[in-house]
């Protein structure tokens, strides 16, 4: 395993030998991650790529706050997070991560508009001014001004995604993490998003991990992170993991 | 505090109009039952108070009368001897209550008590040509015993006065004894001491004559074929207790504080106390059969609201785990999604009772408009009070919030990773 990209400050996040374990205690029981370490500094644009079953999933679950690592380490900004109760998870994940979904997850009965809005509500109880240019800008900046009202429904699936992205980034989370954001696109789409995602990347200085299959799209990364049968593997620049 | 549930009552609001078919249908299903109860409790309470009214309506509240005459006890036996005794009841006299006339203002400072009447009564016997009727013979004075029955509204023939000689009687026993307004009537009693004003005394008792001044309807047909009513001073001599009353009929300013009343008057008064309740046990009895009936019916309806809410909900949970993962994932706490579905029932809860009442209006203006007796009169009226339909509105919406507990527990206990997955 290739060491992780030098960090001179605290990092945005840091796993340290982090086991996941299934059906403790029962005759199925599996270990899916067997001991990871990872870390990513603020502003990096990272993928983690491996095969199916690699643990993948997983991990992204645990970055994202959505599972608890049965052993091991888990710090966001230097705060412990293994041990927080559920409502402690619940509020940093607002604070600090953004969701990209493989099926964009967008709630079919709101607007465009109000999907990317819905971040803001969910933190303030409503939605002011800002929040409404903030969301507004975004929608603008990936070509979906036009089509702020209309539903998902009347959305095509590259669109949707580009909507799902700017939700992910309307509170300006420093971490935003993609579970195969191009995966259920087709190759145009799916170098839109992906250009789209590079875009925001550099406008916005936010750090992004991408799970992806897609080789090609993993080497146009910063760094590449590959994770077989519960283990990285490799981690380094894209150029160094293709090669 | 605008900004106040905004995430939630935005989402819940949204969740039931995507499910519109969902929503409405319960929303239906709400107003049904909530019109059912609204209209029956309507109903009933409108319906025990004409039974009420037409009970009460010729009877006091609560009525005072002499202690009866009992047997003295026997000589208790000497100490080691057991005795059988056998005791015969006394008949009892007509006996006058020990100084009512002080009882009275001490009565009528009662808050409790909206009019007191003193009465003399007793049996007697109505003669006209070859026609003699057994009466039962009432003295009152007319201005307080109409604020016990109100008997100026039941005057049927001619009008309601009692000046010396004069007499108001049923309407039955008038026909029996083929009088009218005006015509003259003897009557006579087996005892007595003296004379009336127009009155004589016989070896055999006291007998007057009297000029009959209006007929009555009493609402019940066997007392209007016996009631004699004069003033309570002939009473008085016909009935040989000069001074004295029999009875003291009371009116309360709320009908079921009487039986409370009549408790704390035994222990402060002798004599008989009885409420209108004692005196209509089975009257009672039946009213509060109804009210445990409608009152079974009620619940029955509220927890199949319940039930309907609750199923409705539980459904929509189903449907929409993902996207409660989503709203999970992107930072909703679980006391969010719980007040999300909890929203939601009390909006469906709020809306059905809404329409509920209003259903139910209309139910009880269709009742009172459509529904008549034989006589081409409305049964009886019923309404349906503001503060009722408002109780039963917000019974309703808290069922409709209780019935949303358990899917917005299961909603917020939905684990994120598992729900986006689905």
């Amino acid at each position: 395993m290739s060491a992780a990209q030098p960090t001179t400050a605290t990092p945005m996040i840091a796993l340290a030998g982090v086991r996941k374990r299934y059906n403790i205690g029962q005759p199925n029981e599996a270990e899916v991650l067997h001991g990871v370490g990872l870390q990513l500094a603020a502003g990096e644009f990272a993928a983690l790529i491996g095969p199916s079953g690699s643990g993948k999933s997983t991990l992204l679950n645990i970055l994202g706050l959505l599972e608890r690592p049965t052993d091991g380490s888990y710090r966001i900004e230097g705060e412990e997070m293994v041990g927080l109760d559920d409502a402690g998870l619940t509020l940093r994940r607002r604070r600090t991560l953004g969701f990209v979904f493989q099926f964009h997850h967008l709630l079919p009965a709101f607007s465009a508009l109000e999907n990317v809005t819905l971040p803001a509500l969910m933190r303030e109880g409503r939605v002011g001014p800002a929040a409404q240019e903030r969301a507004r800008a975004l929608l603008d900046a990936v070509g979906l001004g036009a089509a702020m009202h209309k539903r998902p429904g009347e959305l095509s699936g590259g669109m949707q995604q580009r909507v799902a992205i700017a939700r992910a980034l309307v509170l300006s989370p420093p971490l935003v993490l993609a579970d195969e954001p191009t995966g259920n696109l087709d190759r145009q789409s799916s170098d839109e998003v992906f250009g789209l995602l590079r875009r925001m990347h550099a406008e916005l200085n936010t750090a992004f991990l991408i799970v992806t299959h897609d080789p090609r799209l993993a080497a146009r990364c910063d760094r590449v992170i590959e994770l077989v049968d519960g283990r990285i593997e490799h981690d380094g620049p894209a150029a160094a993991t293709a090669a | 505090m605008l900004n106040w549930l905004g995430f939630e009552r935005r989402v819940a609001l949204r969740f039931l109009r995507e499910g519109r078919m969902q929503t409405l249908l319960i929303i239906i299903g709400v107003a049904a039952g909530v019109a059912v109860v609204a209209y029956i409790s309507a109903l009933i309470s409108g319906l025990q108070a004409n039974t009420l009214t037409k009970t009460l309506g010729a009877q006091a509240h609560l009525t005072i009368k002499a202690p009866q005459d009992e047997v003295a006890p026997a000589r208790a036996p000497a100490a080691g001897v057991t005795a059988l005794t056998l005791t015969q009841p006394r008949a009892q006299r007509l006996r006058t209550i020990t100084n009512w006339q002080a009882m009275l203002p001490l009565l009528e400072a009662m808050p409790e008590v909206a009019a007191v009447s003193p009465m003399v009564s007793g049996a007697a016997l109505a003669l006209r040509g070859e026609a003699s009727k057994s009466i039962a013979l009432m003295g009152v004075d007319l201005d307080r015993y109409d604020r016990i029955i109100g008997l100026r509204s039941k005057v049927v023939a001619g009008s309601a006065r009692l000046g010396p000689g004069e007499a108001i009687l049923g309407r039955e026993l008038a026909d029996d004894l083929g009088v009218r307004v005006g015509d003259r009537v003897a009557l006579t009693t087996g005892t007595g001491t003296g004379a009336g004003a127009t009155g004589s005394s016989t070896a055999a008792g006291v007998s007057d004559s009297v000029r009959v001044t209006a007929l009555v309807d009493l609402g019940v047909r066997d007392l209007n074929r016996r009631t004699v009513i004069v003033p309570l001073r002939a009473a008085q001599s016909l009935l040989g207790l000069p001074g004295g009353a029999t009875v003291l009929d009371l009116t309360l300013v709320d009908v079921w504080a009487a039986q409370e009343l009549a408790e704390r008057l035994r222990r402060q008064f002798p004599g008989e106390i009885e409420s209108w309740q004692q005196a209509n046990a089975q009257l009672v009895s039946a009213l509060n059969a109804q009210s445990v009936s409608t009152g079974l019916i009620r619940a029955v309806v509220m927890v199949v609201v319940v039930l309907g809410i609750a199923s409705v909900l539980v459904v929509s949970v189903v449907q929409k785990q993902r996207e409660i993962g989503i709203l999970r994932a992107m930072g909703a706490t679980q006391g969010q999604m719980l007040r999300v579905f909890l929203l939601q029932g009390a909006v469906v809860g709020g809306i059905g009772s809404l329409l509920g009442v209003l259903l139910a209006s209309a139910l009880v203006w269709a009742f009172v408009t459509f529904v008549r007796g034989s006589d081409g009169l409305p049964l009886f009226h019923i309404t349906l009070h503001p503060g009722m339909a408002l109780r039963i509105a917000a019974l309703a919406t808290l069922c409709g919030i209780a019935a949303a507990v358990a899917p917005a527990r299961r909603a917020a206990a939905l684990d994120p990773a598992q729900a986006i997955r689905l």
